[in-house]
């Protein structure tokens, strides 16, 4: 057990920097829109969600009607769906803590998860306090910043880049291991055409259907498997 | 702001956001295992949802190429080089932030 937590720590230590730095960066737009520490905590804690969250408090501030910020939650997360797909058989195994696995499934969990590289069981005993661990570090963050980020003496501007180095790093890794290059340079290069067809706001969604597309048709000629 | 307001829109982007993580589940469960395919694409997406994240966290180069666009690429490069050599998450995620955080400021 105590083995199982220095783990499930050592390998939530990534995501440690780059979601209290976030965190802290979330919590001082909240507290320039206005709003107290104690709605950092409870968005961090129910909806929990990197760049949603943050469009949230804009969404708040400009006073948006619910319908749009259901459907903007809609939008923005659907990409949580392809997640699932890659631990649909894990999280089944692991009674009741699913549905809080099913929760705290984020674009920085999901990566780090799909880094575990220990036997099945050991693999799901690391996943529930890994998962607990990194959503005490992205709450702690938001509150942190909404109380304290005014007191910082110099401009943090640029320091959420630590989200982007942190999805790098994991892609250089999984190219190191990985014996076929399509998914990535699918993931790139389908990206990189539909950003520059549908734009900054609408083309995640898009990447994420075309290459899903294509890594079945390429799944189907290839036989499968990583 | 009304705080009626501010919690029914919590509550809506909450519920939202779980049934979005957890729709997959609806279909397969213990008994209910999905199809191959699907078991596949789930075995290949991790490439390339990552490097769809990566293109998504650098989506300024299109609009603000000079301003955030290019120290992103360039601090992005850093980053993946950096761990390409010495295989070390912080320090790569460290000084690739600092990279940025000076570049953007030249």
């Amino acid at each position: 057990m105590k083995n199982t937590l220095k783990t499930a720590f050592i390998k939530s230590v990534p995501i440690l920097f780059s979601y209290v730095f976030l965190g802290m960066g979330y919590g001082i737009l909240m507290e320039e829109a206005g709003l107290q520490w104690y709605y950092c905590l409870l968005i961090g804690l129910v909806v929990y969600t990197g760049a949603f969250q943050f469009v949230l408090t804009e969404l708040l501030v400009s006073g948006a009607s619910l319908l749009t910020i259901g459907v903007t939650a809609l939008f923005m997360n659907s990409r949580q769906l392809f997640y699932s797909l890659s631990f649909v058989k894990d999280f089944n195994k692991m009674g009741k803590a699913k549905p809080y696995m099913i929760h705290s499934l984020t674009d920085e969990t999901y990566a780090v998860n799909n880094m575990l590289s220990f036997p099945e069981e050991e693999k799901r005993r690391i996943m529930f306090p890994l998962a607990i661990m990194c959503q005490c570090y992205w709450c702690a963050g938001g509150v942190l910043g909404c109380l304290i980020g005014k007191l910082i003496p110099f401009s943090t501007e640029g320091i959420d880049f630590c989200m982007t180095a942190l999805f790098v790093t994991i892609l250089t890794e999984q190219w190191e291991k990985a014996r076929n290059h399509v998914p990535a340079i699918a993931g790139i290069g389908v990206s990189l055409i539909c950003l520059f067809i549908f734009g900054t706001d609408f083309f995640l969604l898009p990447s994420l259907l075309i290459v899903s597309a294509i890594l079945i048709v390429h799944n189907s000629r290839e036989g499968g498997g990583k | 702001m009304m705080t009626g307001y501010i919690l029914s829109a919590i509550l809506i982007s909450a519920v939202v956001t779980f049934a979005m993580r957890g729709l997959v589940f609806v279909f397969f469960d213990e008994d209910k295992e999905p199809p191959l395919w699907l078991e596949r694409l789930g075995n290949v997406l991790p490439a390339a949802i990552m490097g769809v994240l990566v293109v998504y966290c650098l989506r300024s180069i299109r609009d603000d190429f000079t301003g955030t666009g290019l120290p992103g690429i360039i601090a992005a490069v850093v980053t993946g080089l950096l761990y390409k050599w010495k295989h070390n998450t912080f320090l790569s995620i460290i000084l690739g932030t600092a990279v940025y955080m000076l570049l953007i400021r030249l």
